[in-house]
């Protein structure tokens, strides 16, 4: 039975046909490697390096000059106490003496910026600790640790010693704890970050939430005009499909402010609800700039991506689907919800997640009319990227953002398969 | 026909109207009565609204015009789950994502019937298609002819008394047809049940049938068992759609007793059964069938009268030989003969005479 099979000639089946196939494959490769090198540089490359960004941040030890590019060393002296001190040796004169040694490094080499936000980033406030620090460091006579104290007591702080440490390492899980709410305590060991710092993992569900939300919302209203699309007659559906792509044809920025003119407190809605007499003008419903707003707006704008899922599959699924159940004696609620629906299911799995993830991701709607309490983890993101410049942290949310989203992905793979997914 | 037959009929169509748009009728003035336990067929070109009656009955569709009565009820009104009509799709309509069990189930369930009895009965109508063995097998996972016995016993599982198939074997290869029909006709016999048969495959319709119903732009054009309509049409239109046909144009010469003497365009004479012809003078066109041509003479009837014939080819069709021939202009003139021992060889070129038994042409209406 298990007998090797092989061609006319004696050659091995699996070899003769890897063979023949090798030469298309090799050609079919060669077409398609313009898109892969672009794919590589445009997505795999700079999601990499971000990726190493949130786990490798060398600001502390290396000075890179924004001009230039140059890097230069810095806090090297320390960084040998460090390594010849085991974690929990409390810091004697040599280190200080090291630590002023290189704050007087880093006021020459003009470093202490570099250094400074490092610490700053576990540690709020020591930038400018770090930069008076530098600017005294000259003239500091030892014994170094008194006199270093006695400029400024911060100095003494475990929890400082502690992060400066950890950020010698360069490469570092403490994005991924601050991402998560967490932080070292001054003996390494992870404690809660304190409460008014806790604010990641209550953004993330909050993320997550209104995410499942939209998309819940976007499945109800979609359903039915994907319904209509898929069942009128032609002439009809393409008009309806015109409806439902306009969206697209349409800048986002002008839909979502077309969106607070329409909602916000002085807007057209309220403004006619006042004039119909229904609300009072102290009764002013705050529908913008807070989570309404953005679950509004953001529903609003990711419909098209589930009604076109859907459409596509309800598109192929006969009327005679239906006609058979209910003649078969089931009522049309019944015939629904046991024939028609679940042949929807790839359709409503595959809009579902893709709203789901963009939801997720979305930015730009929620700053704009999200107000402080309609804000996503992509705000925060941004924030870090362009306010505060903390790379490595702004990576560690993206990264476990997508790591989220990847679960999901495994997760209905597992539920409902992959293969069941169904977008066009 | 009389108002007592109507209402013994099980299923009865009384001056039914159907129009999709406002502008135009697919169905004109339908009457037809079907008895309990009848297999009738809709024969018909297509569009000539055989589906369209078939989704009136099923309540897919409503009546413009005039009453459907099931078992003497009127069902206008009633929507399609009460009917309880079973019914096979042209392409199966099997739930795809259900196994063949649970297809099954279904009507069973949706009726509140317990497991126990559910189980029995799918057991039952799928060992009645011989398919007992595959009941956790998915629809996608079975071949074309497996899927539609399935269809069928999803039909035939809660005992409706009355089937309805639009074309359910339109999908499969001619012998897996072929043998589907023995099989549909053998449950039908078994169980008793009524069956609207929807075809335009008319070897289907006349093997199958009890009646068939011949439609025509939305009109039953004759309805009549199998060999009525065969042998007797009652216009043309049924002569044509109704196996093979020779059409000859002319006039009625004489219309006596039941026989009429033909005058074709040539000038021959020929002998005929008045069909829809009332008149001397009048045009008509006479269809003979290709296997009732006659060219002995021994053969023929006294004073029956034989007309001039050239054989332009013969063609060996095994079980039969086929021969075309020039008769009173027409050059696709068609006669078979039995492929026998003792059969005449005709040769292209030869000069026959050929004629027919009077009640064997018949006279009907020029199209
Ligand atoms: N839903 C509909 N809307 C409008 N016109 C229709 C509809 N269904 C059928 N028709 C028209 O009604 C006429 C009869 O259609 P029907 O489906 O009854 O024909 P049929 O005899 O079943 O033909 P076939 O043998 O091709 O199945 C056709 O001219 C068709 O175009
Ligand atoms: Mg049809």
């Amino acid at each position: 039975m298990a007998e090797m099979l092989t061609t006319a000639d004696g050659i091995p089946l699996k070899a003769a046909l890897a063979r023949a196939q090798s030469r298309a494959r090799r050609k079919a490769l060669f077409l398609v490697l313009p898109l892969l090198i672009f794919t590589l540089l445009s997505f795999v490359l700079p999601i990499g390096a971000m990726m190493a960004r949130s786990v490798h941040n060398p600001e502390f030890v290396a000075s890179t000059d924004r001009g230039t590019g140059a890097v230069t060393p810095i806090m090297q002296n320390l960084k040998g106490w460090f390594d010849a001190n085991p974690l929990g040796t409390e810091p004697d004169e040599a280190a200080y003496a090291a630590l002023v040694a290189d704050l007087a490094h880093l006021q020459e080499t003009k470093a202490s910026g570099s250094a400074g936000t490092r610490i700053n980033y576990d540690l709020p406030g020591t930038l400018s600790l770090f930069k008076s620090g530098a600017r005294g460091a000259g003239k500091l006579e030892p014994p170094f640790k008194e006199s270093l104290l006695a400029d400024d007591a911060r100095w003494g702080d475990p929890k400082l010693w502690q992060a400066m440490r950890a950020a010698t390492a360069g490469v570092t899980a403490d994005f991924y704890l601050a991402a998560l709410d967490r932080t070292r305590a001054a003996d390494g060991s992870i404690v809660q970050a304190e409460e008014n710092r806790q604010i990641y993992i209550k953004l993330f569900l909050r993320t997550f939430g209104l995410s499942a939300l939209i998309t819940f919302v976007c499945l109800l209203l979609a359903f039915p005009v994907a319904h209509l699309l898929a069942t009128l007659p032609m002439a009809k559906s393409n008009l309806l499909m015109i409806l439902v792509l306009l969206p697209f044809w349409t800048s986002l920025l002008v839909r979502t402010s077309a969106w607070m003119v329409l909602l916000q407190e002085q807007g057209v809605l309220n403004d006619s609800l006042v004039g119909l007499g229904l609300i009072t003008e102290d009764q002013r419903l705050a529908m913008m700039y807070n989570t309404t707003g953005t679950i509004i707006a953001m529903t609003h704008i990711l419909l098209p991506f589930m009604i076109l899922p859907l459409y596509s599959v309800m598109r192929t699924i006969k009327p005679s689907y239906v006609r058979a159940a209910r003649s078969l004696g089931a009522t049309s609620w019944t015939a629904f919800r046991r024939v028609y629906l679940p042949q929807t299911l790839p359709g409503i799995g595959a809009g579902g997640l893709l709203v789901f993830i963009l939801a997720v991701g979305y930015y730009i709607t929620p700053a704009l009319v999200g107000g402080a309490s309609g804000r996503l983890i992509s705000n925060m993101i941004a924030d870090h990227m362009n306010d505060t410049l903390n790379w490595s942290l702004a990576a560690a949310l993206s990264a476990i953002l997508l790591a989220a989203v990847l679960i999901l992905y495994w997760l209905y793979d597992r539920l409902v398969g992959i293969d069941k997914l169904k977008l066009g | 026909m009389a108002d007592g037959a109507q209402s013994d009929a099980f299923v009865a169509f009384e001056h039914v109207q159907k129009s999709y748009d406002g502008v135009s009728l697919v169905v004109k003035d339908l009457n037809l009565s079907i008895a309990k336990g009848e297999f009738l067929t809709m024969l018909g070109p297509s569009g000539s609204g055989k589906t369209t009656c078939l989704m009136m009955l099923a309540g897919f569709e409503t009546a413009t015009h005039g009453e459907i009565r099931l078992a003497g009820r009127p069902i206008n009104q009633v929507p399609p789950h009460k009917r309880g009509i079973g019914m096979v799709f042209q392409n199966y309509a099997l739930f795809p994502h259900m196994t063949v069990g649970e297809n099954l189930a279904f009507p069973l369930e949706v009726r509140g019937m317990g497991k126990d009895e559910r189980e029995s009965r799918i057991k039952r109508a799928l060992d009645m298609v011989q398919m007992g063995a595959f009941a956790h097998r998915r629809p996608a996972q079975l071949s074309g002819g497996q899927q539609q016995r399935i269809a069928l016993a999803r039909a035939l599982v809660f005992d409706p008394e009355l089937v309805l198939m639009d074309e359910p074997l339109g999908a499969l290869d001619k012998q897996l047809r072929e043998h589907m029909q023995f099989e549909i006709k053998h449950l039908h016999e078994r169980l008793g049940i009524t069956v609207v048969y929807v075809t335009h495959d008319q070897g289907e319709a006349l093997t199958m049938s009890d009646r068939i119903a011949v439609f025509n732009d939305g009109k039953i054009q004759q309805l009549a068992p199998p060999a009525d309509l065969y042998e007797r049409p009652d216009n043309s239109f049924v002569a044509q759609f109704i196996g093979e046909n020779n059409k000859l144009p002319g006039t009625i010469e004489e219309l006596s007793g039941g026989k009429a003497l033909v005058r074709l365009a040539t000038g021959e004479v020929i002998d005929a059964t008045p069909v829809n012809v009332t008149a001397k003078g009048q045009a008509t066109l006479v269809s003979v069938r290709p296997e009732r041509v006659e060219f002995k003479p021994e053969m023929m009837p006294q004073g029956a009268h034989m007309i001039d014939a050239e054989v332009l080819e013969v063609i060996y069709m095994g079980d039969i030989l086929r021969a075309r021939l020039k008769v009173a202009g027409t050059e696709d003139f068609v006669m078979k003969m039995r492929n026998t021992l003792g059969q005449t060889r005709l040769d292209a070129g030869q000069k026959i005479k050929v004629g027919w038994h009077p009640q064997d042409a018949r006279a009907l209406d020029p199209v």
